[in-house]
C-alpha cells in the first residue's frame, strides 16, 4: 500500500507548527512527543502504521476551527480521527500530518423527545448516544459492530451501517444536521432538527465523505422510540443457494425483519469451536430478528417459519426466552473473534444484489481453493452486504499480499455482479486503488470536484478514498 | 428539445446557453427561464427485481408506469410521491426524474424517509456534457462520495438526471387510520405523542381541526397498535383520504400563494397562529403547507432559525420573492461552488437557482 512521500519541509518545521498549535490549545491537547504520538500510528487496519507529526485533541468547535486555520496557513495535511476503529485505514496518518482527534468532544448538547432528535458532540461513542436516552425508552438506530468504541464523527465520515439497518437505514438516513469546520477554519451549520434540505443536500454528501470535506464537531441525530421487544430465530440450511432464496422470499413477502444475518459453514464451524453457541453443523444459517409486542413478534415469526419451511431447513430454532435469544446471537457476535483465534484475518465489505448471493458465494469458494487461503462468510444478507473474512498468517512472508490480492478479486466480483466495493466500512486506503474498478475517470473526476469546493488545497485526509495517481496533481497543488 | 439518448442529451447541453429542464412539468417551482429541455424521451424501466426490492428506470419514465409495474408485484415506492398538478394548476405526466429532482415525498416520510433515502443510484449529465454515474443498485454503498443525495432535491441545477435506481417496498396487507377532532395546538401535540410511541406510525397529519394517524403492516399488528393508540390518545378508527394530504388538495383551485415549510415540529402550532393563515400539517407538524390569499405574510421571517420555506405557488404580486429560502452565507458559498463545478456555464434551470 503506497502512501505519499511526507513533505520534508513540513517535517522540518515540526517545532514551529507545534508551537503555533500550543498557542491556541490547552497544554494537554497537543501531543508531540514521538513516544506518545505512536499511539495514533494506526486505526483498526493494523497492517499499516505511521506515526503522525503531531496529535491535537481539541474540546470545542472553536478549538477545532483554530487548529484548522493554522494548518491551512501552514499548508499541513490534517487527518481527522474519531475513535480509530476504521477497518479501511480511514484514520491512518502520514508522517507530515496533524491528527485531529475528536475523542474529548463527547458531550450531549440537547435531547428533544418531542422533536425526536439528540444533538451531540461528534466524539461521543455510538453506543453512548443510545445510552443517554434508553432509560427514557429511546435509541439511536445505526449500530456498527464496533459501537461500543466507535465515535459518531467516524460513523458520519464512513456513513456507517450495522446489523439493524435493514429496517432503520444507515447513518445518512438518521442524520439531521452537522456543525462542520472547513479546512480554512470556517464553521458551517448544515441542516438542523427539521427534515430535508432547503437547498442542495450538502448534508448528504458530507456524510460518507471520509473526513475529506471538513471536520464534523457536532451532530443532530434522529432518535426513535424503542420497540416493545425483539426476538431472533435461527434457520439452518444444507445449501447456501437455498438460504439465499429463503432471504429473498422473506423480503418479497413484505415482512420487514430488523436483521437477517448469514453465516456459512467455515464460519459456523470456527464459531462453534470458539463460542459453543450450539449452532447446527450445516452449510448455511440465517439469524432473523423481528421486533414488536409479543403478539406482533409471534405473527411475524409464524410467517417467516411458513416461508422457511418451504425450503426444507435442517433446523428452525425459536427462542423461548431471553436466554435462548442471547444464545442465538452469541455465535454471530463471536464470529469475528472466532476467526481471529484461527489466524489473522482481513474483513471485506463488498455489497451485492441479494439475487447474486448464491453465485458469489460459490465463486468465493472456488477462488479460495485456487489461492489456498481459507475464507469464512458472515454478513448482512437482507441488504446484500457481505463480510468475507480471509484468513492469513501475518508472520508468513507474502501471505498478506496474497490475502490482499484475493480480497481485491472478491471485490471485483462484487462490482461485476452489480454491487460495490464497500457497503459500510468506507474506502480509506484499503479499497482506494480499486476505485477505478467501480468508477470510470469521469465518475471519479465528478467526486474530486466536490472536494475541490470544500477543501481546494486538498489538505484534509488527502491520501484516502481516491487512487493516488488520480489525485496527484491536486495534492501537490 | 427532446433528447432520445444520453449522448444526444450531452450534445444538446454542450451547445445550449440556458435550459429549463422538464420531465412532465407537473411539480417544478420557480420561473421558466431558457429553452425547455424535455426529458420524456429518456423513458423505460431497465431492471426490476421484486425479490431484491430494486427498480432501475430512466429518468423520463412516467411515474404512473412505475407505480403500475410495482403494483403488479404488490410493491410500491415507499416515500409516497405527491401529485402536485391540482394545487399548481398544471397538466402533464409526472416523470420519475422530476420526482427525484424535487426530492418529492409524502406523508410516509416520517416512517421510511424521503425520496433521497430510497434512491440508490443515479446517472446524470452535467453542464460540461459529461455522463456521470454514482451509487448503484444495492442497498448499502459507501464507495466514494454520495452524489446521489446531492442530486436528489437539487431541482436540476447540478445536472440532468438520466437514470435512477430505487429501493422499493412491499405493500403492507393492512392499513388503518385513527382520527380525532382536535384544535391546535393539541392536535399536533397528540401527533407528536403518537410518533414518540413504539407503534411505528406511517402518517401523522392535521387538517381542518382533525388529527389523523396512519398505521400499516400485518393485520394483527395493525389491530394491536391501533388499540394501543386508541387507549393512549382517544382517537377512533375512521375512513380517511391520505392522498388529499399528500397532494395538498385543499389548496387546489384557491386563490393565493402556497408555501411549503419544513420546520421543527414543536414550532408549527405557534407559527400557524402567529401568521393567521390556513394550514395543513403533515409529518407530525414537521411539514406545514400554508395558503396565503393576500400573498402578504412574512413567511420567510417566521421560519428563520426553525427551518426553511419554499414558495411552491407564487401569486402574481410576488415576482421578486425567491422560491427557496436564502441560505446562510457559508452554506450559500458551498452551494454556489458546487454549481460552478457541475455547471460551469450556468446552463441549467436559471429560474430555479434562488
Amino acid at each position: 500500500m503506497d502512501m505519499p512521500i511526507p513533505n520534508a519541509a513540513i517535517v522540518a518545521c515540526k517545532s514551529a507548527i507545534v508551537a503555533r498549535l500550543r498557542s491556541v490549545l490547552p497544554a494537554d491537547a497537543v501531543i508531540s512527543d514521538p513516544a506518545e504520538t505512536r499511539a495514533y500510528e494506526c486505526d483498526a487496519l493494523t497492517a499499516y502504521r505511521c506515526a503522525p507529526l503531531v496529535v491535537v485533541l481539541p474540546r470545542t468547535t472553536a478549538e477545532v476551527a483554530a487548529v484548522l486555520g493554522i494548518c491551512h496557513e501552514e499548508q499541513v495535511p490534517v487527518v481527522p480521527r474519531g475513535s480509530g476503529t476504521s477497518l479501511a485505514g480511514g484514520a491512518l496518518p502520514t508522517a507530515d500530518c496533524v491528527i485531529l482527534g475528536v475523542s474529548r468532544m463527547n458531550a450531549v448538547l440537547e435531547t428533544d423527545y418531542d422533536n425526536r432528535f439528540i444533538r451531540v458532540q461528534s466524539g461521543r461513542t455510538n453506543l453512548s448516544v443510545t445510552g443517554a436516552i434508553e432509560a427514557d425508552g429511546w435509541f439511536y438506530a445505526p449500530d456498527p459492530s464496533s459501537q461500543l468504541a466507535c465515535a459518531i464523527a467516524g460513523n458520519i465520515a464512513m456513513n456507517s451501517g450495522g446489523a439493524h439497518c435493514l429496517k432503520y437505514g444507515v447513518t445518512t438516513n438518521n442524520l439531521l444536521g452537522v456543525t462542520l469546520v472547513q479546512m480554512d477554519g470556517t464553521v458551517v451549520e448544515v441542516g438542523g432538527p427539521w427534515l430535508d434540505s432547503g437547498g442542495i443536500d450538502l448534508l448528504g454528501v458530507i456524510c460518507g465523505s471520509e473526513g475529506q470535506l471538513g471536520v464534523v464537531t457536532e451532530a443532530t441525530l434522529r432518535i426513535l422510540p424503542k420497540p416493545e421487544g425483539a426476538r431472533p430465530v435461527l434457520v439452518g440450511f444444507n445449501s447456501n443457494e437455498v438460504a439465499g432464496t429463503c432471504v429473498s422470499d422473506i423480503i418479497k413477502a413484505g415482512i420487514l425483519p430488523v436483521a437477517i444475518e448469514f453465516m456459512d459453514r467455515p464460519c459456523i464451524r470456527a464459531t462453534e469451536a470458539f463460542a459453543k453457541a450450539g449452532y447446527p453443523d450445516c452449510e448455511a444459517l440465517l439469524i432473523i430478528e423481528v421486533e414488536g409486542s409479543p403478539s406482533e413478534i409471534a405473527e411475524q415469526l409464524s410467517r417467516i417459519k411458513a416461508i422457511a419451511m418451504t425450503h426444507n431447513p435442517v433446523e428452525f430454532r425459536e427462542a423461548a426466552d431471553e436466554d435462548q435469544a442471547k444464545r442465538i446471537w452469541l455465535g454471530r457476535k463471536s464470529s469475528f473473534g472466532a476467526m481471529g483465534q484461527i489466524n489473522d484475518y482481513m474483513c471485506l465489505d463488498g455489497t451485492i444484489p441479494v439475487s447474486a448471493l448464491p453465485y458469489v458465494l460459490r465463486r468465493i469458494g472456488e477462488m479460495s481453493a485456487a489461492c489456498g487461503l481459507d475464507v469464512g462468510n458472515v454478513f448482512h444478507a437482507g441488504d446484500g452486504n457481505m463480510h468475507p473474512l480471509i484468513l492469513f498468517d501475518a508472520n508468513k512472508p507474502g501471505d498478506l499480499e496474497r490475502c490482499e490480492a484475493f480480497g481485491a478479486d472478491i471485490l471485483k466480483l462484487c462490482v461485476e455482479v452489480g454491487g460495490c466495493l464497500t457497503g459500510e466500512h468506507g474506502v480509506g486506503i484499503e479499497k482506494r486503488d480499486l476505485m477505478a474498478v467501480q468508477f470510470n475517470p469521469v465518475d471519479l473526476e465528478a467526486q474530486l470536484r466536490v472536494k475541490d469546493v470544500f477543501d481546494p488545497a486538498w489538505l484534509l485526509n488527502p491520501a484516502k478514498v481516491f487512487p493516488l495517481d488520480v489525485t496527484a496533481g491536486r495534492r501537490a497543488g | 428539445m427532446r433528447p432520445a439518448s444520453e449522448s444526444e442529451l450531452s450534445e444538446m447541453i454542450q451547445a445550449a446557453q440556458a435550459l429549463h429542464i422538464q420531465g412532465g412539468g407537473t411539480r417544478g417551482v420557480g420561473c421558466v427561464v431558457g429553452e425547455v429541455l424535455d426529458t420524456s424521451g429518456l423513458s423505460g424501466v431497465e431492471l426490476y427485481e421484486p425479490g431484491a426490492l430494486t427498480l432501475v428506470a430512466r429518468a423520463g419514465t412516467p411515474l404512473a408506469e412505475i407505480n403500475a409495474l410495482l403494483a403488479s408485484e404488490r410493491q410500491r415506492l415507499a416515500f409516497e410521491v405527491p401529485d402536485m398538478r391540482a394545487v399548481l394548476g398544471r397538466q402533464g405526466v409526472s416523470t420519475i426524474g422530476g420526482v427525484v429532482a424535487a426530492n418529492a415525498s409524502g406523508p410516509r416520510r416520517v416512517q421510511v424517509g424521503a425520496c433521497r433515502d430510497a434512491l440508490l443510484g443515479v446517472r446524470f449529465v452535467d453542464g460540461r456534457g459529461d455522463v456521470i454515474k454514482n451509487g448503484g443498485r444495492v442497498m448499502k454503498n459507501v464507495t466514494g462520495y454520495d452524489l446521489v443525495k446531492l442530486m436528489a432535491g437539487a431541482h436540476g441545477t447540478l445536472g440532468v438526471l438520466t437514470e435512477l435506481s430505487f429501493k422499493v417496498q412491499a405493500v403492507p396487507e393492512a392499513e388503518v387510520t385513527l382520527v380525532a377532532e382536535r384544535a391546535l395546538p393539541q392536535g399536533l401535540a397528540d401527533l407528536r405523542a403518537a410518533l414518540g410511541s413504539p407503534y411505528d406510525i406511517s402518517g401523522a397529519a392535521w387538517i381542518q381541526g382533525r388529527a389523523m394517524i396512519r398505521l400499516e403492516g400485518m393485520a394483527g399488528s395493525v389491530a394491536y397498535r391501533a388499540g394501543k393508540l386508541r387507549d393512549l390518545l382517544g382517537f377512533e378508527e375512521a375512513p380517511s383520504d391520505w392522498a388529499a394530504i399528500r397532494d395538498v388538495s385543499a389548496f387546489a383551485r384557491r386563490t393565493g400563494a402556497v408555501w411549503k415549510l419544513s420546520i421543527k415540529p414543536t414550532e408549527a402550532a405557534a407559527l400557524i397562529q402567529r401568521l393567521g393563515l390556513e394550514a395543513i400539517c403533515d409529518w407530525g407538524g414537521g411539514l406545514v403547507w400554508l395558503l396565503d390569499p393576500s400573498a402578504a405574510a412574512d413567511v420567510r421571517g417566521a421560519v428563520a432559525g426553525i427551518g426553511h420555506a419554499t414558495l411552491i405557488r407564487a401569486s402574481s404580486r410576488m415576482e421578486t420573492v425567491p422560491a427557496f429560502s436564502p441560505e446562510a452565507p457559508a452554506v450559500a458559498t458551498l452551494t454556489a461552488g458546487l454549481r460552478a463545478k457541475f455547471d460551469p456555464r450556468s446552463v441549467f434551470n436559471p429560474g430555479m437557482r434562488s
